[in-house]
């Protein structure tokens, strides 16, 4: 279903071609980064710390690079010390632990041999000699007067800080007069939530091949979300320029925000250039649950006031997101994120704060869906007891464009009441709750990001095109990025070759991240489009011996009254004679990322036995601005929702008291399968971002933001408690009920 | 090192190869034969991103040790067309968007196609539990399950 605000008719965007990688994914043909190897390959191994906070007191090798096979061996002080000022300095340490550990499971040391068994084996050999420091894993604990420091480069940001702390951010938003307002209110709800730590759980593990060749440079194969972003930050870990390291990307198996930093790369680097031949190094699922970016737990506690007739006249909120043991903006995010709603008068008080934990990374929406699980869950309670409607009190309040968010800004044009009216008035909404069950309503939005992408199209002597673009493609961006070139070229979207190109190939592009690669990354290929329709008119002009502003570009051709139309192949076939190679490029940074709002219903029933919540219907309505693959645009909304879903329902980091995680392995890390799902029903409501030439948004980010509240206000429905704490699984359900 | 020799067959072709000792079938078809379509995700049976048939049964090779395939016949995502004919599955897949980053869908294939060989015509309960072995953290689930359906609905018109 798709709710679309004045639609354009387009002849490409917006129908449902198959994908051009989907025939080698299917037939097992598609390379990824554990794929891929070279001759003489050695492969890589680590050594991690079994501590949470430790100095390292000496690394003794001696014995592993005696050992068979064994051909270099790599611990701290193999890499530059970059000083704490450097922006890829907590990187850097990350990447290989130098006099501390800061986490279990900390790199330490790796080694490179002829296999990994022979590997595995030296790295056993090496000895490590540690003296344990005091850690702390909480946010309470580590905000608590006097506890251990985590890390003794952390100063905090946006105040003044003389002396390292456990803050890595403090932020102080405020507007109106939140006291006064909670005075005049009729209701005021106020209540704490938790939430723990998760992982991204893409399903493939972090790979890479580096091969480092006698002129010193490097050439990396590897999975990535960015490797423009690989490029520099593995070159800043080996102190190199970064002309000297150039990467590929492979195909990505998942990644959802988890593969926007790096781990391995630097490390395969220096024991390459080390051992004279290529390395590869495949993270075990072990590892990638022990030390790469879980996303943080958080503490947030929410206070809302409101009128009787349901205006929520002010909001003040604290949070705290633990961003493990290297500083992260994530509290500054989570309060950049409380903008769905008016609220006249606010107050905002967010932390991201170190603990001895793994270094955390960004998951899709990151810092929102934490906030919103708080907040979502306050003003459905308020819903409740003013006994609203839970759609009409959020369209009451719904900020539309002009308003401004937390951080004072105005929202341009954005779609949060067109999904709030979707949901109303769908099927799903409109039917009744079945028997036994009860339905759950929330929202939640991300802002999306702009910044920097390249594109070239080549049109082949042929009559086809090649679009090339330097942004991975983790969700069938490729498909994206021919529909928009078949649509401006006018040509069929089988014509169009879609390619991700190496670092030197094509011109810089940052990260897949921040739902922009169809926004940024599809603005310069229609740019690139653009240029070379210029250049046809222009030959077709030459040939027809007419004016070039007589010139239209229509239905794949150049189009002269008076004249035939000359079609592309035409003009391709001639081009040599017209002036060349017909090929543009155009690179930008794109300004106007359109913000994305979702809206999400979802029927559930509470087994009062057991604690178990099963959903039996589920419905995402989110505002993609324009869809240009529908059903990539689809299922983005369905994985987000079932991210959501499992963060709501199971998915959480159980340490250890020594720090360790206790969990950390698909089995006992338990992601949603498809026996505990629903069909996810998706509708696409279509609100174009002006600033974009199809009116896209990107859809990536906010799928995941509404499920973890949706739920909770269903629980709280169906069962008459109201969860605040974060996984809602049967032994935290059951203990509810009991003291219900 | 110690290492067996193995002779099976892989997607129709006798094949052999050596196995260290300790070596899964998921490396041996890897690193062996060269096989890569089946991946890795765990190590530990739990993503089914390995999947494969061994004598028509669906295994995580990634459990079964490489001279446990002895004198089997093996099917991997490599080997479920017919040549240049995709099976209905990949081509369902394929024009139901049942993939978004790709690294589970050999599992997926290979564990429908288990399915719909002994049970032609699932309800869509038991297309989900028979699926519930293979982790998919893209989808939702949704698109793969609709394209497992429409692939029934081909197969079971083809068997008339």
């Amino acid at each position: 279903m798709t709710a679309t605000e004045n639609p354009p008719t387009y002849t490409w965007v917006g129908t449902r071609p198959i994908r051009h990688d989907g025939y080698d994914k299917v037939t097992g043909k598609a390379r990824f980064a554990a794929d891929l190897d070279l001759p003489g390959q050695l492969r890589a191994v680590y050594v991690r710390s079994p501590h949470a906070h430790a100095r390292i007191v000496s690394i003794n090798t001696a014995a592993a690079e005696a050992m068979p096979g064994v051909k270099a061996v790599v611990t701290g002080a193999d890499f530059p010390d970059l000083g704490a000022a450097d922006p890829e300095y907590d990187v850097s340490v990350n990447v290989m632990a130098r006099d501390t550990v800061y986490y279990h499971g900390h790199a330490v040391a790796a080694v490179a041999a002829t296999s990994r068994e022979l590997a595995a084996d030296a790295a056993a050999a090496i000895v490590v000699e540690y003296e344990e420091l005091p850690a702390v894993f909480t946010i309470d604990d580590a905000m608590a007067d006097g506890a251990p420091l985590v890390n003794e480069t952390n100063f905090t940001k946006f105040v003044k800080a003389d002396e390292p702390s456990n803050l890595s951010t403090i932020t102080n938003l405020e507007r109106g007069e939140v006291d006064d307002a909670f005075a005049a209110a009729d209701l005021v709800v106020e209540r704490e939530f938790t939430t723990a730590a998760v992982h991204q759980g893409y399903i493939e593990p972090h790979a890479c091949v580096v091969d480092t060749g006698a002129d010193g440079r490097a050439s990396v194969w590897c999975s990535s979300q960015g490797h423009f972003r690989v490029r520099s930050s593995t070159a800043a870990v080996l102190g190199w320029d970064v002309s000297r390291v150039k990467v590929t990307p492979a195909e990505i198996g998942g990644g959802f925000g988890g593969k926007t930093t790096i781990y391995i790369e630097p490390v395969a680097a220096r024991l390459s250039e080390m051992a004279g031949r290529p390395v590869k190094i495949v993270m075990t699922r072990d590892e990638v649950f022990r030390a790469t970016g879980p996303a943080p737990a958080s503490k947030v506690r929410v206070k809302v006031g409101a009128t009787n007739d349901g205006e929520l006249t002010a909001l003040e909120a604290w949070m705290a997101y633990n961003v493990g043991a290297f500083g992260n903006v994530a509290g500054l995010v989570g309060a950049m994120s409380v903008a769905s709603y008016k609220f006249p008068n606010l107050k905002l008080e967010a932390y991201s704060v170190l603990s001895n934990l793994p270094k955390s990374a960004a998951y899709r929406s990151p810092s929102a869906p934490h906030a919103a699980f708080a907040i979502e869950s306050v003003v459905d309670e308020i819903a409740q007891k003013l006994d609203i409607d839970p759609i009409e009190l959020r369209l009451k309040n719904a900020a539309v464009e002009g308003d401004v968010t937390a951080m004072g800004m105005p929202h341009p044009r954005i779609g949060f009441v067109e999904c709030l009216e979707a949901v109303r008035e769908s099927e799903h909404y409109q039917s009744p709750v079945p028997d036994g069950a009860a339905r759950g309503i929330a929202a939640g939005f991300w802002f999306n990001i702009g910044e920097q992408s390249s594109a070239t199209v080549h049109v082949n002597e042929d009559g086809t095109a090649t679009v090339i673009t330097g942004s991975p493609d983790i969700g069938g961006s490729r498909a994206s990025m021919a529909l928009m070139a078949a649509e401006e070229l006018g040509l069929d979207v089988n014509s169009i070759t879609p390619l991700v190109a190496d670092t030197e190939s094509v011109g810089f592009t940052d990260t897949t991240e921040g739902s922009r690669t169809t926004f940024a990354t599809g603005m310069a290929v229609v740019q690139a489009c653009r240029d070379l329709i210029d250049d046809m008119r222009s030959r077709a002009a030459t040939t027809l011996s007419v004016d070039v502003g007589e010139v239209i570009w229509a239905d794949g051709a150049a189009v002269a009254e008076g004249h035939d139309p000359v079609p592309l192949a035409s003009i391709a076939a001639q081009s040599k004679r017209t002036g060349g190679p017909l090929t543009a490029s155009a690179s930008l940074n794109a300004a106007g990322a359109g913000p994305s709002f979702a809206v999400h219903c979802g029927d559930l029933a509470v087994d009062e036995e057991t604690g178990h919540t099963k959903v039996l219907r589920y419905t995402a309505a989110q505002d993609a601005g324009t869809a240009i693959h529908p059903s990539y645009v689809e299922g983005q909304l369905q994985g987000g929702s079932v991210q959501g879903i499992g963060w709501a329902l199971n998915e959480e980091y159980v340490l250890n008291d020594d720090g360790s995680l206790d969990n950390a392995s698909f089995l006992d890390y338990r992601i949603p399968v498809a026996s505990d799902l629903p069909m996810i029903e998706t509708i696409i409501v279509e609100v174009p971002n002006p600033s974009h030439p199809y009116g896209v948004r990107g859809v990536g980010e906010t799928g995941i933001v509404p499920p973890m509240a949706t739920i909770a206000n269903a629980i709280s429905r169906a069962a008459g408690i109201r969860m605040t704490a974060l996984p809602m699984s049967p032994p935290h359900v059951l203990t509810a009920l009991n003291e219900r | 090192m110690n290492r067996t020799h193995v002779n099976c067959t892989v997607n129709g072709d006798d094949v052999d190869f050596l196995a260290a000792d300790g070596i899964s079938l998921l490396d041996a078809l890897r690193d062996e034969l060269g096989l890569t379509g089946s991946k890795e995700g765990c190590g530990t049976g739990d993503c089914g991103a390995c999947s494969i048939l061994i004598d028509g049964k669906l295994n995580c090779s990634c459990l079964v040790l490489a001279p446990e395939a002895e004198g089997a016949e093996i099917v991997t995502v490599e080997g479920i067309a017919d040549g240049d004919h995709l099976h209905p599955l990949q081509q369902t897949f394929l024009e139901g968007a049942a993939l978004q980053c790709g690294i589970c869908t050999p599992g997926f294939l290979v564990a429908a196609k288990a399915l719909l060989d002994t049970n032609p015509d699932p309800t869509e309960t038991e297309i989900r539990y028979a699926l519930a072995g293979n982790l998919c953290r893209c989808t939702g689930y949704d698109k793969i399950i609709r394209s497992v359906q429409e692939a029934a609905v081909q197969l079971r018109e083809v068997a008339k």
